[in-house]
């Protein structure tokens, strides 16, 4: 190995690592908060690549059924509880939010050429569709459920997960897709070509944590979420319901996943179960964090990126083994260091 | 001491202008246990009113049900409307606080962090008003000004209290319920703590306050409530209560004297 080869391998891996960051942070916080191991993290991140595959290949995205499917149901439930407590203004804020919304979204992807409409406003439709099924999401499958022990909520995830895998299956085909880079241009650094992509995803990687970073340290709502994941009790008594916070944090979840599929759709092919080791990675980042540390897991995630790319070029064969054995040294050590964490009251 | 001290006619807070809160027969039962059974109070607009009684009495059970923590039965009515079963977010958003035996901070937050948080509830209805709160709540709690950057989990036990007191303050509330304030705290911190007990009635917030210091807490309270094993077993007048030698035997006793020096 040369130094030009050890760069470029060091660029992928720092450019999926950024990615992997990405996604450990939004399951660090989705499991501070709710208590929830976000397994279908991945196919957020395949649901918003296949999305705008299709939407630049001229197809109505069936995604926004399953988005129209799902608020059915919520409007149906919350509806129907508000209507019950006589509520009557709020049910039709329900149902505006949770059915109307989704609808005029159909209407508008449906009618619209979309192939032929700028990037950037099939990005956002892409958002704008696979986003909101977080909150749904929360709503419909881990609400009700919301006190039980972690074992079954992870169950209930590695359910969502199947589902969600064989529904994209149904929704974008066995085949892969890959979609035009946003630029074009790539920059040349002595012998390292860095292309416009890398650049987008490190870009973006970056704002996307110093906004969050923003938020939970500047907005009302920020601090509410962390209150909640060090004071469940404390938070409630605030008037802070796991509920609001619930949906607010699988909002922000979905949102980094379906970004991130964005981002990497470009890079990747995507397959309809692409998502799942790619979320699996992020997961990797998140353990070497404790599922507690923001920090840790976005160094985690970089180091997993590097140790991908590496292991790529030595044993191709072996690379996601190598990358997945990574987490038995650490949950080692983690063990073996945990009784620190317990002492604190 | 089991004997109830009503016969017929039961005597109820009737003192009580304008109550703030009003609870009817409220039942908790843990599985099988009843914790807590058909137990009734009243607390007026701008009373202290305390519930003192041995530990395992049920007294933090009863709050927990009034705030909606627990699931009861019977009745609860705050603020002129009755709640079939208490919820904590719509008792938050209406006015009602607790202040948890075991305070329930943001540890490792700022204590300026944690006391906006008693705000959100305000600040989602639209209230944005915590700025000037928070000043009232320093002005109140000078060394929380102080100590304003650190983190909550850093501070000594008192402190704690008042950060705890003082969040609990940032949702103005119509009524503060406080279980425990004195527990674990060193003698001049307790008297602190029921100074300011008494400041915060002057300025009109209605408290029921849950304590196994009763004689400090009869001395601040206008009505007091007795309870064992679940059920009210006296009520009355503080001042009366403190005079009664049942209650003298079992909660005040000749040991007390030390409680006295800490409550005045």
């Amino acid at each position: 190995m040369d130094m030009a080869i050890a760069l470029i391998l060091s660029q992928d891996g720092i450019t999926n690592g950024a990615i992997y960051a990405l996604l450990a942070l939004a399951l660090v916080l989705v499991f501070a908060v709710t208590r929830v191991i976000f397994i279908q993290q991945g196919e957020f991140v395949a649901y918003g690549a296949l999305t705008l595959a299709m939407m630049q290949s001229g197809v109505l995205p069936a995604t926004v059924w399953m988005l129209v499917v799902m608020g059915a149901l919520v409007t149906v439930l919350d509806g129907g509880l508000a209507l019950k407590a006589g509520q009557g203004r709020r049910a039709a804020s329900v149902a505006g939010w949770n059915l109307g919304y989704p609808l005029a979204l159909a209407a508008a992807v449906g009618g619209l050429a979309v192939n032929e409409l700028p990037l950037a406003v099939q990005v956002l439709l892409t958002l704008a569709i696979v986003v909101p099924m977080g909150p749904m999401m929360y709503r419909l499958m881990y609400q009700p459920i919301a006190s039980a022990p972690v074992l079954v909520l992870l169950i209930v995830s590695v359910a969502l997960h199947i589902a969600m895998v064989g529904l994209g299956l149904l929704f974008f085909g066995a085949e892969g897709q890959r979609t035009p880079a946003f630029s074009e241009f790539s920059l040349e650094l002595g012998p390292l070509m860095v292309s416009a992509q890398t650049l987008w995803v490190l870009m973006v990687s970056v704002l996307l944590i110093v906004a969050l970073y923003q938020f939970f340290e500047r907005t009302l709502y920020g601090k509410a979420l962390r209150a909640t994941a060090i004071n469940r009790v404390g938070a409630q008594l605030m008037g802070i319901s796991p509920t609001l916070a619930g949906k607010l944090t699988f909002f922000l979840a979905a949102f980094i996943g379906a970004l991130s599929g964005v981002l990497i759709a470009p890079i990747t092919t995507i397959y309809y179960d692409t998502g799942f080791l790619i979320g699996l990675k992020g997961f990797v980042a998140a353990i070497i964090g404790g599922l507690a540390s923001y920090p840790l897991a976005a160094m985690g995630a970089i180091a997993v990126g590097l140790l991908e790319s590496f292991a790529s070029f030595w044993a191709s064969a072996y690379k996601e083994v190598i990358v997945f054995t990574l987490i038995i040294p650490v949950l080692l050590w983690r063990s073996l260091c945990s009784h620190h964490v317990e002492e604190e009251e | 001491m089991t004997k109830q001290m009503q016969g017929g006619a039961a005597p109820s807070n009737a003192g009580a202008k304008n109550p703030v809160l009003e609870v009817k027969d409220l039942c908790v039962s843990y599985g099988k246990v009843e914790a807590l059974t058909d137990a009734s109070l009243t607390v007026g607009e701008g009373q202290i009113v305390t519930v003192i009684g041995p530990n395992g009495a049920g007294k933090t059970t009863m709050l927990s049900a009034i705030m909606g923590v627990l699931g009861s039965r019977g009745q609860v009515a705050f603020d002129g409307s009755v709640e079939g079963v208490p919820e904590v977010e719509r008792m938050v958003a209406r006015g009602m606080t607790l202040v948890p035996e075991k305070r329930e901070l943001f540890g490792e937050m700022s204590v300026e962090d944690n006391l906006v948080l008693g705000a959100f509830q305000r600040y989602r209805m639209g209230k944005r008003d915590h700025a000037q709160t928070l000043e009232e709540v320093y002005a109140l709690f000078p060394r929380l000004k102080e100590r304003r950057d650190q983190h909550a989990g850093t501070m000594s036990g008192g402190e704690r209290q008042m950060l705890a007191v003082g969040r609990a303050l940032m949702a103005k509330p119509k009524l503060l319920m406080l279980d425990e304030p004195s527990l674990g705290l060193a003698p001049l911190i307790v008297r602190e703590i029921f100074r300011i007990i008494g400041e915060l009635r002057r300025r009109g917030v209605s408290i029921l306050l849950v304590e196994q210091n009763a004689r400090a807490a009869l001395q601040v309270a206008d009505y007091a409530y007795v309870l064992e094993t679940g059920q009210i077993a006296m009520q009355g007048p503080a001042h009366e209560l403190a005079d009664d030698p049942r209650v003298i035997e079992a909660y005040l006793g000749l040991g007390g004297k030390h409680q006295a020096m800490l409550s005045t």
